[in-house]
């Protein structure tokens, strides 16, 4: 394994910069964009959503932007991911390159730009007069999961894009879907216990909780949190990589 | 004397291949077709019981009409696919150029893709690094070094194309249909860089539609036919003959490889020139002898005629 990446580290650079370079090098906002769209879509739930929940709640924008920092992050990625494939037919048909390359290639792309939001994040906590504590340093667990959590699901569905094109309209529809499921801009406290059970379920809940314990409770989450995060990490990445090592010779028919 | 090493090795290798409707449809058709009986796949076998051996040094060329499973059979040896059943064993790494101008970016420019296609085919960054000069100035594409590869004409991509692969040192080497790049000038370049690296010790393969161009270069032949292997030989005018000969023959006929009766074609034909020439010989002997005759006839006539002129002196010499 080290040696594989140690012999594609040079062809993995160059992928990261080509799809760096395609994304922002011919926009005129370019990386910019990427921090300010997350931004408006902040502005504007703010705007609507704080006559319904933001009365109630202390840090209500925190509130929000924890959990649009993590759903886009997921949404940019699984959305990326699942494209990386079928966009590199043409160089894995001819070329005997590992296939997950690209999708790794893509992660670290999307994981910049959520980087980049991470620190408008902070910026915002600061304006919120959210307390740093020495707890916040206990977000590099949910990062790693969730970084671990995308690549799962981008293996998934970049193999599934690669038998069925109109899966992306369907993750598109599931990805709306979810983003009403995951408690962005409302709470689920006055929810039933058996709907709090289906929240507990959704990955991306649970890592958006995790964010807000840490960051608006100033508190450490329980071990069961922690382990769940791993749990939802390490299935996705085993399907992914059993769906690649089973179809990996079998996805240049599809192209 | 001891045999070079084997480098590669295809043991009853067969290829299975999927046709039909899996292609490019989606879920929703997909369940569709499934609930109605209206979806086929169709299997095949691309290549069916391939078995051949090649030692260091060896040139393969691959012959075959369309769709006899050379491309397959390429792809499996290069490990983009695995054969569905038999072994490829090979011993070095192995560099293929398939169809050279795909798999670039439009996007990026001329200087960025040749970087990416370096890390593609393996090469590392100190060595990209190294050779970039060398690369733009063999493909004659200095003045588009930072332009965006689109505006290039597929001529120049190819050329671009044919200067990264050709840097490539492989024990094992694959060419399909990469010989002829570019125009007239650039063509000549390209395979004078081929020869080098064939003749710096490569173990090669060689996909080509040119007949002339096997005989050339190949010391072996594998002849393919519908995925079927007609002829693993060393014998290569024999099976580019037999090769010729069946192109030329009415459709319907089988592929044969038979090259005793091509020797005894080739004998006949020998035995015919011999003929010929023996003839043309015999004529030039004729000829010559004539000519000869004639001569002497010549020089028979001069000295009669010297005689006479000399009668004649004397008679007029006596009249005055």
């Amino acid at each position: 394994m080290i040696d594989q990446l140690k012999k594609y580290q040079f062809l993995f650079e160059e992928l990261v910069k080509r799809d760096f370079k395609k994304k922002y090098k011919r926009t005129v906002l370019g990386m910019g964009w990427s921090i300010l769209s997350p931004l408006l879509v902040l502005l504007v739930m703010k705007i609507i959503f704080t006559q319904f929940f933001g009365r109630t709640m202390t840090h209500y924008t925190t509130y929000l932007f924890c959990g649009l920092l993590t759903f886009n992050w997921f949404s940019e990625s699984t959305n990326l991911g699942m494209r990386c494939l079928y966009a590199n037919a043409a160089v894995f048909t001819k070329i005997n390159v590992p296939k997950y390359l690209f999708l790794l290639a893509s992660n670290v792309q999307t994981l910049i730009n959520f980087a980049l939001t991470l620190l408008v994040f902070f910026l915002f906590c600061a304006i919120d007069r959210i307390a740093f504590t020495w707890r916040f340093v206990l977000l590099i667990y949910p990062i790693l999961t969730l970084l671990v959590f995308n690549i799962g699901m981008g293996l998934v569905l970049s193999a599934l894009f690669m038998f069925f094109r109109d899966v992306d309209y369907l993750w598109r529809v599931f990805l709306r879907l979810l983003m009403y499921g995951s408690a962005i801009f409302y709470t689920i406290d006055q929810f039933s216990a058996r709907l709090k059970l289906a929240f507990a379920c959704n990955p991306v809940y649970r890592h958006i909780a995790y964010f807000r314990e840490v960051v608006i409770d100033g508190t450490v989450p329980s071990l069961p949190a922690h382990l769940v995060l791993a749990g939802f990490a390490l299935a996705a990445f085993a399907v992914g990589a059993f769906m690649y090592k089973h179809y990996n010779t079998k996805f240049l028919y599809y192209v | 004397m001891s045999k070079p090493k084997v480098m590669l090795a295809c043991q009853d290798v067969s290829i299975r291949y999927m046709v039909g409707d899996f292609k490019a449809i989606g879920l929703k058709e997909w369940v569709m077709r499934r609930l109605t009986g209206n979806y086929k796949v169709v299997d095949f076998w691309a290549d069916r019981h391939v078995s051949f051996k090649l030692r260091q040094g060896d040139m393969l060329g691959i012959i075959g009409t369309n769709g006899a499973g050379k491309s397959t059979l390429l792809k499996a040896i290069s490990g983009i696919m695995e054969p569905t059943k038999g072994r490829i064993v090979r011993r070095g790494n192995v560099s293929a150029l398939l169809e050279l101008a795909s798999g670039f970016d439009g996007d990026l420019t001329v200087k960025e893709n040749a970087y990416l296609r370096g890390a593609m085919l393996g090469y590392t960054r100190a060595f990209m690094d190294e050779t970039y000069p060398y690369i733009i100035d063999f493909s004659e594409l200095k003045a588009f070094e930072d332009s965006p590869f689109k505006q290039l004409s597929s001529g120049m991509k190819s050329r671009l194309a044919f200067a990264i692969a050709s840097l490539v040192k492989p024990e094992i080497l694959i060419l399909d249909e990469v010989l002829s790049v570019g125009d007239g000038a650039f063509k000549a370049k390209s395979e004078a860089k081929m020869r080098e690296i064939i003749t710096g010790g490569a173990t090669t393969i060689l996909v080509s539609h040119s007949i002339a161009q096997v005989r050339k270069m190949c010391n072996k032949i594998l002849w393919l036919d519908k995925g079927r292997q007609i002829a693993f030989t060393d014998d290569v005018e024999g099976a580019c003959d037999c090769y010729e000969a069946f192109l030329r023959a009415p459709a319907g006929t089988e592929p044969k490889f038979d090259p005793d009766k091509i020797a005894a074609k080739r004998a006949a034909a020998k035995a015919e020139a011999e003929r010929q020439a023996a003839e043309r010989r015999r004529q030039e002997e004729e000829r010559r002898r004539k000519a000869a005759e004639a001569a002497t006839e010549l020089a028979r006539l001069r000295a009669e005629a010297a005689k006479l002129e000399k009668v004649r002196r004397i008679l007029k010499g006596s009249g005055k």
